[in-house]
Protein backbone atom coordinates (compact mmCIF):
# COMPACT_ATOMS: atom_id res chain seq x y z
CA UNK A 1 0.00 0.00 0.00
CA UNK A 2 2.84 2.36 0.81
CA UNK A 3 3.95 2.27 -2.79
CA UNK A 4 0.51 3.28 -4.01
CA UNK A 5 0.19 6.05 -1.47
CA UNK A 6 3.43 7.58 -2.64
CA UNK A 7 1.77 8.27 -5.95
CA UNK A 8 -1.26 9.88 -4.35
CA UNK A 9 0.20 13.32 -4.85
CA UNK A 10 1.16 12.71 -8.49
CA UNK A 11 -2.37 11.45 -9.02
CA UNK A 12 -3.80 14.76 -7.91
CA UNK A 13 -1.36 16.49 -10.21
CA UNK A 14 -2.50 14.36 -13.12
CA UNK A 15 -6.20 14.93 -12.49
CA UNK A 16 -5.46 18.65 -12.43
CA UNK A 17 -3.30 18.73 -15.54
CA UNK A 18 -4.96 16.15 -17.80
CA UNK A 19 -7.81 18.51 -18.76
CA UNK A 20 -5.19 21.08 -19.74
CA UNK A 21 -3.64 18.85 -22.39
CA UNK A 22 -6.07 19.58 -25.25
CA UNK A 23 -6.01 23.30 -24.44
CA UNK A 24 -2.24 23.39 -24.45
CA UNK A 25 -2.21 21.50 -27.72
CA UNK A 26 -4.66 23.92 -29.31
CA UNK A 27 -2.79 27.00 -28.11
CA UNK A 28 0.53 25.52 -29.25
CA UNK A 29 -0.75 24.91 -32.76
CA UNK A 30 -2.41 28.32 -32.85
CA UNK A 31 0.66 30.33 -31.90
CA UNK A 32 3.00 28.21 -34.02
CA UNK A 33 0.63 28.62 -36.97
CA UNK A 34 0.44 32.37 -36.51
CA UNK A 35 4.20 32.62 -35.99
CA UNK A 36 4.92 30.58 -39.11
CA UNK A 37 2.49 32.62 -41.17
CA UNK A 38 3.95 35.94 -40.05
CA UNK A 39 7.50 34.67 -40.26
CA UNK A 40 7.26 33.12 -43.70
CA UNK A 41 4.84 35.48 -45.45
CA UNK A 42 4.66 38.81 -43.66
CA UNK A 43 8.08 39.49 -42.19
CA UNK A 44 10.51 41.25 -44.54
CA UNK A 45 13.74 39.72 -45.76
CA UNK A 46 16.87 41.11 -44.19
CA UNK A 47 18.78 43.61 -46.33
CA UNK A 48 22.04 41.81 -45.57
CA UNK A 49 21.08 38.18 -45.12
CA UNK A 50 18.16 38.10 -47.54
CA UNK A 51 15.53 35.39 -47.11
CA UNK A 52 17.89 33.20 -45.09
CA UNK A 53 17.07 35.34 -42.07
CA UNK A 54 13.81 33.38 -41.79
CA UNK A 55 15.80 30.53 -40.26
CA UNK A 56 15.93 32.77 -37.22
CA UNK A 57 12.28 31.96 -36.49
CA UNK A 58 13.11 28.33 -35.78
CA UNK A 59 16.69 28.79 -34.60
CA UNK A 60 16.39 31.46 -31.90
CA UNK A 61 13.34 29.96 -30.12
CA UNK A 62 15.05 26.55 -30.11
CA UNK A 63 18.15 28.08 -28.53
CA UNK A 64 16.01 29.84 -25.94
CA UNK A 65 14.17 26.63 -25.14
CA UNK A 66 17.47 24.74 -24.82
CA UNK A 67 18.42 27.05 -21.95
CA UNK A 68 14.89 27.22 -20.57
CA UNK A 69 14.61 23.44 -20.38
CA UNK A 70 17.99 23.11 -18.70
CA UNK A 71 16.98 25.74 -16.16
CA UNK A 72 13.71 23.99 -15.39
CA UNK A 73 15.60 20.71 -15.11
CA UNK A 74 17.93 22.28 -12.54
CA UNK A 75 14.98 23.78 -10.63
CA UNK A 76 13.23 20.39 -10.59
CA UNK A 77 16.48 18.83 -9.40
CA UNK A 78 16.77 21.32 -6.54
CA UNK A 79 13.13 20.81 -5.53
CA UNK A 80 13.54 17.05 -5.73
CA UNK A 81 16.70 17.02 -3.63
CA UNK A 82 15.66 19.56 -1.01
CA UNK A 83 11.96 18.83 -0.52
CA UNK A 84 12.05 15.26 -1.86
CA UNK A 85 9.00 15.99 -3.96
CA UNK A 86 8.41 12.90 -6.13
CA UNK A 87 6.96 14.96 -8.99
CA UNK A 88 10.13 17.03 -9.29
CA UNK A 89 12.17 13.98 -10.28
CA UNK A 90 9.51 13.03 -12.79
CA UNK A 91 9.50 16.56 -14.25
CA UNK A 92 13.28 16.63 -14.60
CA UNK A 93 13.37 13.27 -16.29
CA UNK A 94 10.53 14.25 -18.63
CA UNK A 95 12.20 17.53 -19.55
CA UNK A 96 15.61 16.18 -20.56
CA UNK A 97 14.77 14.59 -23.93
CA UNK A 98 12.67 17.59 -24.97
CA UNK A 99 15.50 19.93 -24.03
CA UNK A 100 17.98 17.77 -25.90
CA UNK A 101 15.79 17.94 -29.02
CA UNK A 102 15.61 21.73 -28.77
CA UNK A 103 19.38 21.93 -28.32
CA UNK A 104 19.96 19.70 -31.30
CA UNK A 105 17.57 21.84 -33.35
CA UNK A 106 19.41 24.99 -32.31
CA UNK A 107 22.67 23.40 -33.46
CA UNK A 108 21.31 22.02 -36.72
CA UNK A 109 19.44 25.18 -37.75
CA UNK A 110 22.41 27.27 -36.66
CA UNK A 111 24.59 25.22 -38.95
CA UNK A 112 22.07 25.56 -41.80
CA UNK A 113 21.99 29.31 -41.21
CA UNK A 114 25.76 29.50 -40.93
CA UNK A 115 26.44 27.82 -44.27
CA UNK A 116 25.16 30.72 -46.44
CA UNK A 117 26.37 33.36 -43.95
CA UNK A 118 29.82 32.04 -43.09
CA UNK A 119 30.43 29.78 -46.04
CA UNK A 120 30.95 26.69 -43.85
CA UNK A 121 28.62 24.37 -41.99
CA UNK A 122 30.34 24.85 -38.70
CA UNK A 123 32.18 27.76 -37.14
CA UNK A 124 33.51 27.63 -33.60
CA UNK A 125 31.35 30.58 -32.78
CA UNK A 126 30.88 31.18 -29.06
CA UNK A 127 27.12 30.63 -29.16
CA UNK A 128 27.21 27.46 -31.21
CA UNK A 129 30.05 26.05 -29.11
CA UNK A 130 28.17 26.71 -25.88
CA UNK A 131 25.11 25.02 -27.41
CA UNK A 132 27.23 22.00 -28.32
CA UNK A 133 28.49 21.67 -24.74
CA UNK A 134 24.93 22.10 -23.46
CA UNK A 135 23.94 19.24 -25.74
CA UNK A 136 26.64 17.06 -24.13
CA UNK A 137 25.31 18.00 -20.69
CA UNK A 138 21.83 16.85 -21.73
CA UNK A 139 23.22 13.58 -23.07
CA UNK A 140 25.11 13.02 -19.82
CA UNK A 141 21.98 13.66 -17.78
CA UNK A 142 19.91 11.22 -19.82
CA UNK A 143 22.64 8.56 -19.81
CA UNK A 144 23.00 8.81 -16.03
CA UNK A 145 19.28 8.75 -15.27
CA UNK A 146 18.91 5.59 -17.38
CA UNK A 147 22.01 3.84 -16.04
CA UNK A 148 20.48 2.36 -12.89
CA UNK A 149 18.24 -0.63 -12.39
CA UNK A 150 16.27 1.40 -9.88
CA UNK A 151 14.83 4.40 -11.72
CA UNK A 152 14.47 6.44 -8.52
CA UNK A 153 18.16 6.12 -7.83
CA UNK A 154 18.86 7.23 -11.40
CA UNK A 155 16.63 10.26 -10.94
CA UNK A 156 18.49 11.27 -7.76
CA UNK A 157 21.95 10.90 -9.30
CA UNK A 158 20.84 12.78 -12.42
CA UNK A 159 19.40 15.55 -10.25
CA UNK A 160 22.77 16.10 -8.58
CA UNK A 161 24.40 16.14 -12.02
CA UNK A 162 21.85 18.66 -13.29
CA UNK A 163 22.66 21.00 -10.41
CA UNK A 164 26.42 20.65 -10.88
CA UNK A 165 25.95 21.23 -14.60
CA UNK A 166 23.73 24.23 -14.01
CA UNK A 167 26.35 25.87 -11.78
CA UNK A 168 28.89 25.14 -14.49
CA UNK A 169 26.90 26.53 -17.42
CA UNK A 170 27.83 30.21 -16.77
CA UNK A 171 31.47 29.21 -16.20
CA UNK A 172 31.52 27.25 -19.45
CA UNK A 173 29.80 30.11 -21.27
CA UNK A 174 32.33 32.59 -19.90
CA UNK A 175 35.33 30.45 -20.80
CA UNK A 176 34.01 29.72 -24.29
CA UNK A 177 33.46 33.46 -24.87
CA UNK A 178 36.99 34.17 -23.67
CA UNK A 179 38.43 31.43 -25.87
CA UNK A 180 36.42 32.68 -28.82
CA UNK A 181 37.54 36.31 -28.61
CA UNK A 182 41.09 35.02 -28.25
CA UNK A 183 40.96 33.11 -31.50
CA UNK A 184 38.54 35.15 -33.59
CA UNK A 185 39.04 38.83 -32.91
CA UNK A 186 37.02 40.07 -35.88
CA UNK A 187 33.53 38.70 -35.55
CA UNK A 188 31.60 37.68 -38.66
CA UNK A 189 27.88 38.25 -38.98
CA UNK A 190 26.36 37.50 -35.63
CA UNK A 191 23.75 34.83 -35.24
CA UNK A 192 21.14 37.02 -33.62
CA UNK A 193 21.10 39.01 -36.82
CA UNK A 194 21.38 42.73 -37.25
CA UNK A 195 19.04 45.04 -35.35
CA UNK A 196 15.67 43.37 -35.34
CA UNK A 197 12.82 45.11 -37.10
CA UNK A 198 9.49 45.09 -35.23
CA UNK A 199 7.85 43.12 -38.03
CA UNK A 200 10.43 40.41 -37.31
CA UNK A 201 9.86 40.59 -33.58
CA UNK A 202 6.24 39.46 -33.65
CA UNK A 203 6.77 36.16 -35.46
CA UNK A 204 9.82 35.53 -33.30
CA UNK A 205 7.80 36.12 -30.15
CA UNK A 206 4.91 33.95 -31.36
CA UNK A 207 7.28 31.13 -32.25
CA UNK A 208 8.93 31.38 -28.84
CA UNK A 209 5.54 31.23 -27.10
CA UNK A 210 4.56 28.31 -29.32
CA UNK A 211 7.76 26.44 -28.44
CA UNK A 212 7.21 27.07 -24.72
CA UNK A 213 3.61 25.83 -24.92
CA UNK A 214 4.78 22.82 -26.89
CA UNK A 215 7.26 22.03 -24.16
CA UNK A 216 4.56 22.24 -21.47
CA UNK A 217 2.24 20.11 -23.58
CA UNK A 218 4.80 17.35 -24.08
CA UNK A 219 5.99 17.73 -20.48
CA UNK A 220 2.55 16.87 -19.07
CA UNK A 221 2.20 13.92 -21.43
CA UNK A 222 5.66 12.60 -20.53
CA UNK A 223 5.09 13.09 -16.80
CA UNK A 224 1.79 11.22 -17.06
CA UNK A 225 3.59 8.39 -18.85
CA UNK A 226 6.34 8.27 -16.24
CA UNK A 227 3.96 8.29 -13.27
CA UNK A 228 2.01 5.48 -14.93
CA UNK A 229 5.22 3.54 -15.44
CA UNK A 230 5.93 3.97 -11.72
CA UNK A 231 2.51 2.54 -10.87
CA UNK A 232 3.14 -0.41 -13.17
CA UNK A 233 6.46 -1.11 -11.43
CA UNK A 234 4.86 -0.84 -8.01
CA UNK A 235 2.07 -3.27 -8.98
CA UNK A 236 4.50 -5.76 -10.48
CA UNK A 237 6.77 -5.58 -7.46
CA UNK A 238 3.87 -6.16 -5.14
CA UNK A 239 2.82 -9.16 -7.17
CA UNK A 240 6.29 -10.68 -6.99
CA UNK A 241 6.59 -10.08 -3.26
CA UNK A 242 3.02 -11.24 -2.64
CA UNK B 1 2.30 30.70 -60.00
CA UNK B 2 5.37 32.84 -60.15
CA UNK B 3 4.87 34.07 -56.61
CA UNK B 4 4.64 30.51 -55.32
CA UNK B 5 7.84 29.42 -56.97
CA UNK B 6 9.64 32.58 -55.87
CA UNK B 7 8.37 31.96 -52.35
CA UNK B 8 9.62 28.39 -52.44
CA UNK B 9 12.94 29.63 -53.80
CA UNK B 10 13.48 31.82 -50.71
CA UNK B 11 15.73 34.21 -52.61
CA UNK B 12 18.11 31.39 -53.45
CA UNK B 13 18.33 30.19 -49.85
CA UNK B 14 15.74 27.41 -50.25
CA UNK B 15 18.35 24.72 -49.57
CA UNK B 16 18.92 26.18 -46.10
CA UNK B 17 15.57 27.62 -45.09
CA UNK B 18 13.35 24.62 -45.86
CA UNK B 19 15.57 21.99 -44.25
CA UNK B 20 15.65 24.14 -41.10
CA UNK B 21 11.89 24.30 -40.91
CA UNK B 22 11.50 20.70 -42.02
CA UNK B 23 13.95 19.31 -39.49
CA UNK B 24 12.35 21.32 -36.70
CA UNK B 25 8.93 19.99 -37.66
CA UNK B 26 10.10 16.38 -37.97
CA UNK B 27 11.92 16.30 -34.63
CA UNK B 28 9.23 18.12 -32.65
CA UNK B 29 6.47 15.96 -34.10
CA UNK B 30 8.69 12.95 -33.53
CA UNK B 31 9.19 13.54 -29.82
CA UNK B 32 5.50 14.33 -29.47
CA UNK B 33 4.45 11.07 -31.14
CA UNK B 34 6.93 9.04 -29.07
CA UNK B 35 5.67 10.62 -25.86
CA UNK B 36 2.01 9.99 -26.69
CA UNK B 37 2.74 6.40 -27.71
CA UNK B 38 4.59 5.70 -24.46
CA UNK B 39 1.72 7.22 -22.52
CA UNK B 40 -0.88 5.10 -24.31
CA UNK B 41 1.18 1.92 -23.95
CA UNK B 42 1.70 2.55 -20.24
CA UNK B 43 -1.99 3.24 -19.65
CA UNK B 44 -2.89 0.02 -21.49
CA UNK B 45 -0.41 -2.00 -19.42
CA UNK B 46 -1.68 -0.52 -16.18
CA UNK B 47 -5.29 -1.23 -17.09
CA UNK B 48 -4.41 -4.81 -18.01
CA UNK B 49 -2.58 -5.30 -14.71
CA UNK B 50 -5.48 -3.87 -12.74
CA UNK B 51 -8.00 -6.06 -14.56
CA UNK B 52 -5.88 -9.12 -13.87
CA UNK B 53 -5.64 -8.23 -10.20
CA UNK B 54 -9.38 -7.72 -9.98
CA UNK B 55 -10.09 -11.08 -11.53
CA UNK B 56 -7.58 -12.80 -9.27
CA UNK B 57 -8.94 -11.32 -6.04
CA UNK B 58 -12.17 -9.36 -6.46
CA UNK B 59 -12.23 -8.16 -2.87
CA UNK B 60 -8.93 -6.36 -3.18
CA UNK B 61 -9.64 -5.03 -6.64
CA UNK B 62 -11.07 -1.56 -6.17
CA UNK B 63 -8.17 -0.37 -4.02
CA UNK B 64 -5.75 -0.95 -6.87
CA UNK B 65 -8.17 0.09 -9.55
CA UNK B 66 -8.10 3.75 -8.60
CA UNK B 67 -6.17 5.78 -11.07
CA UNK C 1 40.13 15.99 13.03
CA UNK C 2 43.34 16.72 11.13
CA UNK C 3 44.80 13.45 12.33
CA UNK C 4 41.81 11.48 11.10
CA UNK C 5 42.01 13.34 7.82
CA UNK C 6 45.67 12.54 7.26
CA UNK C 7 44.95 8.95 8.26
CA UNK C 8 42.34 8.77 5.52
CA UNK C 9 44.70 10.23 2.94
CA UNK C 10 47.46 7.86 3.96
CA UNK C 11 45.08 4.90 3.85
CA UNK C 12 44.21 5.73 0.25
CA UNK C 13 47.84 6.29 -0.69
CA UNK C 14 48.73 2.92 0.82
CA UNK C 15 45.89 1.28 -1.10
CA UNK C 16 47.08 2.91 -4.30
CA UNK C 17 50.58 1.69 -3.62
CA UNK C 18 49.41 -1.83 -2.91
CA UNK C 19 47.35 -1.95 -6.08
CA UNK C 20 50.74 -1.54 -7.62
CA UNK C 21 51.60 0.48 -10.61
CA UNK C 22 48.33 2.31 -11.14
CA UNK C 23 49.81 5.77 -11.22
CA UNK C 24 52.70 4.59 -13.39
CA UNK C 25 50.14 3.25 -15.87
CA UNK C 26 48.35 6.57 -15.90
CA UNK C 27 51.60 8.36 -16.68
CA UNK C 28 52.39 5.84 -19.40
CA UNK C 29 48.97 6.43 -20.93
CA UNK C 30 49.64 10.17 -20.78
CA UNK C 31 52.99 9.77 -22.55
CA UNK C 32 51.69 7.38 -25.21
CA UNK C 33 48.62 9.51 -25.94
CA UNK C 34 50.84 12.54 -26.53
CA UNK C 35 53.35 10.56 -28.59
CA UNK C 36 50.53 9.51 -30.94
CA UNK C 37 50.12 13.09 -32.13
CA UNK C 38 53.33 13.42 -34.16
CA UNK C 39 52.20 10.27 -36.01
CA UNK C 40 48.82 11.86 -36.58
CA UNK C 41 49.82 15.34 -37.70
CA UNK C 42 53.36 14.73 -38.93
CA UNK C 43 56.74 15.43 -37.34
CA UNK C 44 57.07 19.03 -38.50
CA UNK C 45 58.50 20.95 -35.49
CA UNK C 46 56.51 24.12 -36.20
CA UNK C 47 53.13 22.38 -36.15
CA UNK C 48 54.02 20.34 -33.07
CA UNK C 49 55.19 23.42 -31.20
CA UNK C 50 51.95 25.18 -32.10
CA UNK C 51 49.70 22.40 -30.75
CA UNK C 52 51.96 21.25 -27.89
CA UNK C 53 50.14 22.98 -25.03
CA UNK C 54 46.72 21.84 -26.22
CA UNK C 55 47.80 18.25 -26.81
CA UNK C 56 49.46 17.95 -23.41
CA UNK C 57 46.42 19.42 -21.67
CA UNK C 58 43.92 17.21 -23.50
CA UNK C 59 46.04 14.14 -22.75
CA UNK C 60 46.18 15.22 -19.10
CA UNK C 61 42.37 15.43 -18.96
CA UNK C 62 42.00 11.97 -20.46
CA UNK C 63 44.62 10.47 -18.16
CA UNK C 64 42.86 11.96 -15.14
CA UNK C 65 39.64 10.30 -16.32
CA UNK C 66 41.30 6.89 -16.42
CA UNK C 67 41.82 6.49 -12.71
CA UNK C 68 38.67 8.28 -11.60
CA UNK C 69 36.27 5.39 -12.08
CA UNK C 70 37.82 3.48 -9.20
CA UNK C 71 37.98 6.46 -6.86
CA UNK C 72 35.03 5.25 -4.77
CA UNK C 73 34.12 2.07 -6.62
CA UNK C 74 36.46 -0.36 -4.84
CA UNK C 75 35.37 0.94 -1.43
CA UNK C 76 31.75 0.83 -2.54
CA UNK C 77 31.93 -2.75 -3.72
CA UNK C 78 33.68 -4.19 -0.67
CA UNK C 79 31.37 -2.29 1.67
CA UNK C 80 34.04 -0.17 3.33
CA UNK C 81 32.44 2.99 1.98
CA UNK C 82 29.40 2.24 4.12
CA UNK C 83 31.62 1.87 7.18
CA UNK C 84 33.46 5.07 6.36
CA UNK C 85 30.13 6.85 6.00
CA UNK C 86 29.19 5.72 9.53
CA UNK C 87 32.47 6.95 11.01
CA UNK C 88 32.63 10.33 12.78
CA UNK C 89 34.38 11.90 9.80
CA UNK C 90 31.78 13.55 7.57
CA UNK C 91 31.48 12.32 4.01
CA UNK C 92 32.59 15.68 2.61
CA UNK C 93 35.90 15.36 4.42
CA UNK C 94 36.22 11.77 3.28
CA UNK C 95 35.74 12.90 -0.31
CA UNK C 96 38.38 15.59 0.13
CA UNK C 97 40.83 13.02 1.49
CA UNK C 98 40.12 10.76 -1.48
CA UNK C 99 40.60 13.66 -3.89
CA UNK C 100 43.95 14.56 -2.35
CA UNK C 101 45.10 10.95 -2.59
CA UNK C 102 43.89 10.83 -6.20
CA UNK C 103 45.74 14.01 -7.06
CA UNK C 104 48.94 12.80 -5.41
CA UNK C 105 48.82 9.54 -7.36
CA UNK C 106 47.60 10.97 -10.69
CA UNK C 107 47.92 14.74 -10.99
CA UNK C 108 51.38 15.05 -9.53
CA UNK C 109 52.98 12.37 -11.74
CA UNK C 110 51.39 14.03 -14.78
CA UNK C 111 52.95 17.36 -13.83
CA UNK C 112 56.34 15.70 -13.50
CA UNK C 113 56.01 13.99 -16.89
CA UNK C 114 54.68 17.07 -18.71
CA UNK C 115 58.01 18.90 -19.31
CA UNK C 116 59.44 15.81 -20.95
CA UNK C 117 56.50 15.71 -23.35
CA UNK C 118 56.87 19.44 -23.95
CA UNK C 119 60.43 18.73 -25.11
CA UNK C 120 59.24 15.92 -27.40
CA UNK C 121 56.67 18.26 -28.95
CA UNK C 122 59.25 20.99 -29.43
CA UNK C 123 57.38 23.43 -27.24
CA UNK C 124 58.92 26.85 -26.78
CA UNK C 125 61.03 26.97 -23.60
CA UNK C 126 59.15 30.07 -22.41
CA UNK C 127 56.11 27.90 -21.81
CA UNK C 128 57.70 25.21 -19.62
CA UNK C 129 57.26 26.75 -16.20
CA UNK C 130 53.89 28.15 -17.12
CA UNK C 131 52.77 24.69 -18.25
CA UNK C 132 53.89 23.20 -14.95
CA UNK C 133 52.24 26.00 -12.99
CA UNK C 134 48.99 25.77 -14.95
CA UNK C 135 48.88 22.00 -14.53
CA UNK C 136 49.60 22.35 -10.82
CA UNK C 137 46.71 24.76 -10.49
CA UNK C 138 44.35 22.95 -12.88
CA UNK C 139 44.72 19.25 -12.10
CA UNK C 140 43.37 19.54 -8.51
CA UNK C 141 40.21 21.04 -10.00
CA UNK C 142 40.02 18.09 -12.38
CA UNK C 143 40.30 15.64 -9.48
CA UNK C 144 37.60 17.54 -7.57
CA UNK C 145 35.18 17.59 -10.51
CA UNK C 146 35.99 13.97 -11.23
CA UNK C 147 35.08 12.98 -7.68
CA UNK C 148 31.52 14.19 -8.33
CA UNK C 149 31.27 11.98 -11.40
CA UNK C 150 32.84 9.04 -9.61
CA UNK C 151 30.27 9.36 -6.81
CA UNK C 152 27.33 9.61 -9.19
CA UNK C 153 28.12 6.45 -11.14
CA UNK C 154 28.29 4.21 -8.04
CA UNK C 155 26.01 1.24 -8.59
CA UNK C 156 25.27 2.04 -12.22
CA UNK C 157 25.69 -0.12 -15.26
CA UNK C 158 28.62 0.77 -17.58
CA UNK C 159 30.35 3.11 -15.13
CA UNK C 160 33.57 4.10 -16.85
CA UNK C 161 32.24 5.30 -20.21
CA UNK C 162 29.38 7.01 -18.45
CA UNK C 163 31.82 8.83 -16.18
CA UNK C 164 33.70 10.36 -19.10
CA UNK C 165 30.42 11.45 -20.67
CA UNK C 166 29.44 13.25 -17.47
CA UNK C 167 32.74 14.82 -16.57
CA UNK C 168 34.59 15.74 -19.75
CA UNK C 169 32.23 18.63 -20.65
CA UNK C 170 32.80 20.05 -17.17
CA UNK C 171 36.57 19.94 -17.74
CA UNK C 172 36.37 22.39 -20.65
CA UNK C 173 36.91 25.64 -18.68
CA UNK C 174 40.08 24.24 -17.07
CA UNK C 175 41.30 23.17 -20.50
CA UNK C 176 40.62 26.56 -22.06
CA UNK C 177 42.43 28.59 -19.42
CA UNK C 178 45.23 26.07 -18.93
CA UNK C 179 46.10 26.08 -22.63
CA UNK C 180 45.59 29.82 -22.92
CA UNK C 181 48.08 30.47 -20.12
CA UNK C 182 50.80 28.48 -21.88
CA UNK C 183 50.08 29.98 -25.30
CA UNK C 184 50.10 33.50 -23.89
CA UNK C 185 53.41 32.93 -22.15
CA UNK C 186 54.95 31.65 -25.40
CA UNK C 187 53.51 34.61 -27.30
CA UNK C 188 54.95 36.99 -24.72
CA UNK C 189 51.63 38.15 -23.29
CA UNK C 190 50.50 38.50 -19.69
CA UNK C 191 49.35 35.30 -18.02
CA UNK C 192 48.04 36.72 -14.79
CA UNK C 193 44.37 36.61 -15.82
CA UNK C 194 44.49 32.93 -16.79
CA UNK C 195 46.19 31.98 -13.54
CA UNK C 196 43.71 34.00 -11.52
CA UNK C 197 40.83 32.26 -13.25
CA UNK C 198 42.38 28.81 -12.84
CA UNK C 199 42.86 29.62 -9.17
CA UNK C 200 39.30 30.90 -8.99
CA UNK C 201 37.98 27.69 -10.51
CA UNK C 202 39.90 25.69 -7.92
CA UNK C 203 38.66 27.82 -5.02
CA UNK C 204 35.13 27.49 -6.38
CA UNK C 205 35.35 23.73 -6.82
CA UNK C 206 37.02 23.11 -3.46
CA UNK C 207 33.88 23.44 -1.30
CA UNK C 208 31.24 22.61 -3.93
CA UNK C 209 32.60 19.38 -5.40
CA UNK C 210 33.09 17.48 -2.12
CA UNK C 211 29.60 18.54 -1.14
CA UNK C 212 28.06 17.30 -4.40
CA UNK C 213 30.12 14.11 -4.33
CA UNK C 214 29.08 13.42 -0.74
CA UNK C 215 25.44 13.89 -1.77
CA UNK C 216 26.02 11.37 -4.57
CA UNK C 217 27.58 8.86 -2.20
CA UNK C 218 24.68 9.24 0.24
CA UNK C 219 22.26 8.48 -2.60
CA UNK C 220 24.20 5.36 -3.50
CA UNK C 221 24.21 4.05 0.08
CA UNK C 222 20.48 4.54 0.65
Amino acid sequence: MAMIERFANPNRFLTLTRPLVPWLGGLTLLSLGAGLYLGLFQAPADYQQGESVRIMYVHVPAAWMAMFCYTSMAISAAVGLIWKHPLADVAGKATAPVGAVFTFLALATGSLWGKPMWGTWWVWDARLTSMLILFFLYIGYMALSNAFDNPQRGAKAAAILALVGFINVPIIKFSVDWWNTLHQPASVIRMDGPSIHPSMLWPLLLMAIGYTLFYLWVLIIRMDADVTAGKIRALRQRRVHG
Amino acid sequence: MNTISSFLDMGGYAAFVWPSFGLSAVLLIGIFVISVRTLKANHATLDALNNEAERASPSEGPAQGET
Amino acid sequence: MMRRFSLLVRRDLRLAQRQGLDSLMVVMFFVIAVVLFPFGVGPEPGILARIAAGVIWVAALLSTMLSLERLFLTDYEDGSLELLALSPVTLEVLVLAKVIAHWLTTGLPLIIAAPLLAVLLNMDADGFWVLIGALALGTPTLSLLGAVGAALILGSRRGGVLLSLLILPLFIPVLIFGVSAVDSAIGGYAIKAQFLILGGLFVFALPLCPWAAAAGIRQSLE
